[in-house]
């Protein structure tokens, strides 16, 4: 099953991904009493990026709370109200920043529904700002997803546009089981689109193909999308066919979706954001090595960012974090092989 | 140090006593979870458990506290409140299931909100929390209780959970076991504030310090933390002043930590002693109607032995149930490989079996 990118039937309204983003919770919180959001600065503040603005005003201070500054006892007090029949949303305000919370997270968060034998479930989501390219200070532009890809029992969601943003963080709210929620800074307000009004989903574990192509599969997600489209659009003009494969969730990962683009393009380029070694992109690489060895036309390539922390000096980011030109150059590497 | 038996078993604090029918439920309980105890060590040497931490000696310190909860309360146990979850109502059979590690252990009954004991130290704390919050968010009077050890209250866990449920009024009882050891360290080199109880103060909530080995005295100051929390009045800690005179598990040799010097004094503290003296004092018990007692609970706990033994293994692909609510594609497919193996592995033996 392929959700190709058609363009949305009915009403839609322009929208930033974290306007986007703001009106899943908005809609979410609206329909369902047990759904609570808290985190910190997420109250009053609506949010360092402003993805709760106004939520707490709309829905009240017992629904959209500021939470004390400490991840762990976010997360783990999420949990116990997850046990307890509610629906947590928390956020986290960046992806850097989880790491306080880890032991919850590997330790219970994914294990609840196996250690109770679905006596209890945890229907909960946690948000978090993830990736760089926005010149943040240190520690902010971390991407570890591939932590939480490796944890059994959480799934794993990573938009990439507004519309996807809204669709999914509404699957996600709806899912009886933990969802991580990564949200590419760069993309929160660089990118505008049509976005269905209403209470619109997007389904977890459907990956989309966002160009069609013949010759080379690019496989992405969250923000790296619009690098690979724009390193995709360069090689059209070239003459080469490149099909984009937007993941938006890794776990579940849609391995049909890739494995069927491998089949007709015998080529294979991931790109990621992520430091080097044992990242997302190598579990891509394994599964196509696995299931699609025998389509394959070229080595496997992996654009991805390098086995050193994510550099906080402006000048030399770029080097880090894939940018279009070095798509390109995989792109043309695989093609030349 | 809030008390109302000596350890010799005399009254100190008459007006702490609570009726009679409640002296004496709180023995049963305690005897109950002394065999559970005591029986668990047989059964381990025996094979039929699996390594347990025992609690013997912490009788007064899970079941006072416990007790105060009703059934629409949360309990969130450590690995070692084995009688705090059999007092609010865990089927000895599913405890036993749990320490022999078979999933019946993990089915908890759908009319108890009792969390399987947590191994991971305090992470319980903050959950405890959410679960109280929730509670009150959703308009009842119920309340969570988590347990806790002096080792577990140098866990940043624990420090946050307090200073969450003062700060959100979240209607929690926060009990802190100190039974002196966090395995081989004792509480001296866990802390310099040694009365774990004063770091309520840090968060702006009650702090309790309770004779742990004095079943009316903690379940006394439990009622009063629940009451406050049932009533909105927020959080209370707890800690229960007690000992650890067994092993870590039925697997240590306390010996390489510690001297009977450190241990000498605490039988004479015993928990089950100190109320049963109480109550044939008080008229309230006789030693005939004590030994129709622990004919019952004996009675009670060997059946539950028996229903624990009839529970089956579980199968290989059993290890991927219950990990999403619908099986992902990749779930499915690791679960055909084991099966596949599984069954190959099956036919192996068979043919080795057959030559």
């Amino acid at each position: 099953m392929t959700a190709t990118a058609t363009p949305p039937t009915g009403t839609t309204k322009t929208m930033t991904m974290v306007a986007a983003i703001n009106d899943a919770l908005d809609i979410a919180l609206a329909a369902d009493d047990a759904v609570h959001i808290f985190g910190e600065d997420v109250g009053v503040m609506g949010g360092v990026f402003r993805a709760t603005d106004g939520l707490q005003a709309k829905h009240g201070q017992e629904r959209v709370f500021d939470t004390p500054l400490a991840e762990a006892a976010i997360v783990g007090m999420g949990i116990g109200m997850g046990l307890a029949g509610l629906k947590p949303v928390a956020e986290i305000q960046f992806a850097g920043f989880l790491y306080p919370a880890l032991d919850q997270i590997l330790s219970h968060l994914g294990r609840y529904r196996h250690r109770t034998r679905s006596r209890y479930h945890l229907p909960m989501v946690i948000r978090a700002p993830y990736g760089g390219g926005v010149h943040t200070p240190e520690q902010h532009a971390d991407s570890p997803e591939a932590i939480l890809a490796h944890t059994p029992g959480v799934k794993v969601v990573i938009p990439s546009t507004p519309a996807d943003a809204k669709g999914l963080l509404l699957s996600a709210i709806n899912d009886p089981d933990p969802v991580f929620f990564f949200e590419a800074i760069k993309l929160y307000r660089s990118v505008k689109e049509d976005v269905p009004v209403g209470d619109y989903r997007v389904p977890i574990g459907k990956a989309r193909v966002v160009t069609e192509g013949d010759d080379v599969t690019v496989i992405c997600y969250g923000g790296m999308v619009e690098v690979a489209q724009k390193a995709a659009a360069a090689a059209t003009q070239a003459g080469i066919g490149v099909e984009v494969i937007d993941l938006r969730t890794l776990v579940p990962m849609d391995t049909d979706t890739v494995i069927a683009s491998i089949a007709k393009t015998g080529r294979a380029v991931i790109v990621t954001e992520a430091p080097r070694t044992a990242g997302f992109h190598s579990e891509i690489a394994a599964v196509i090595a696995e299931e699609a060895i025998e389509h394959l036309r070229a080595p496997i390539v992996r654009v991805t960012g390098f086995d050193a922390p994510y550099p906080p000096f402006t000048a030399v980011e770029d080097v880090y974090r894939p940018n279009p030109l070095r798509v390109a150059k995989a792109i043309r590497q695989v093609m030349d092989y | 140090m809030v008390q109302c038996l000596a350890p010799d078993g005399s009254v100190v604090r008459e007006d702490l006593l609570p009726d009679p029918e409640t002296r004496l439920e709180l023995y049963r309980q305690m005897r109950r979870a002394r065999h559970f105890d005591e029986r668990g060590w047989v059964l381990y040497r025996q094979g039929r458990l699996g390594v347990f931490p025992p609690f013997g000696g912490m009788e007064a310190s899970q079941v006072g506290t416990a007790a105060a909860l009703t059934k629409n309360d949360w309990l969130f146990p450590t690995y070692r409140d084995t009688g705090a979850a059999l007092t609010l109502g865990l089927p000895i059979a599913r405890t036993l299931a749990y320490w022999r590690t078979s999933p019946h252990g993990w089915h908890m009954p759908a009319d108890l909100k009792v969390l399987p004991f947590y191994i991971p130290i305090a992470t319980q704390y903050p959950q405890a929390v959410g679960a109280a919050l929730a509670e009150r968010r959703q308009g009842t009077r119920n309340v969570a209780m988590a347990f806790i050890g002096d080792g577990g209250s140098s866990e940043g866990d624990f420090h946050e959970a307090l200073n969450f449920a003062g700060a959100l009024n979240a209607p929690c009882v926060f009990i802190l076991q100190n039974n002196g050891w966090a395995i081989s360290v004792p509480t001296r080199a866990q802390t310099r504030a040694t009365d774990l109880s004063r770091r309520a103060d840090g968060y702006g909530i009650p702090g309790v310090r309770v004779d742990g080995n004095d079943a009316l005295a903690t379940y006394h100051v439990t009622r009063e933390a629940v009451d406050r929390a049932r009533g909105g009045g927020g959080p209370t800690l707890i800690e229960t002043v007690t000992y650890r005179v067994k092993p870590h598990t039925v697997a240590d040799d306390p010996s390489r930590y510690r001297s009977e010097a450190d241990t000498a004094g605490w039988d004479a503290k015993d928990p089950v002693t100190r109320l049963r003296t109480h109550l044939l004092n008080a008229g309230l018990m006789t030693e005939a109607s004590e030994a129709d007692l622990l004919a019952e609970i004996t009675a009670e706990f060997e059946a539950a032995l028996a229903e624990a033994d009839s529970y089956p293994e579980p199968t290989p692909a059993e290890i991927l149930d219950h990990v999403f609510a619908e099986p992902t594609p990749q779930l499915k497919k690791q679960r055909a490989e084991i099966l596949a193996e599984h069954a190959a592995h099956d036919q192996a033996q068979d043919s080795k079996e057959q030559a």
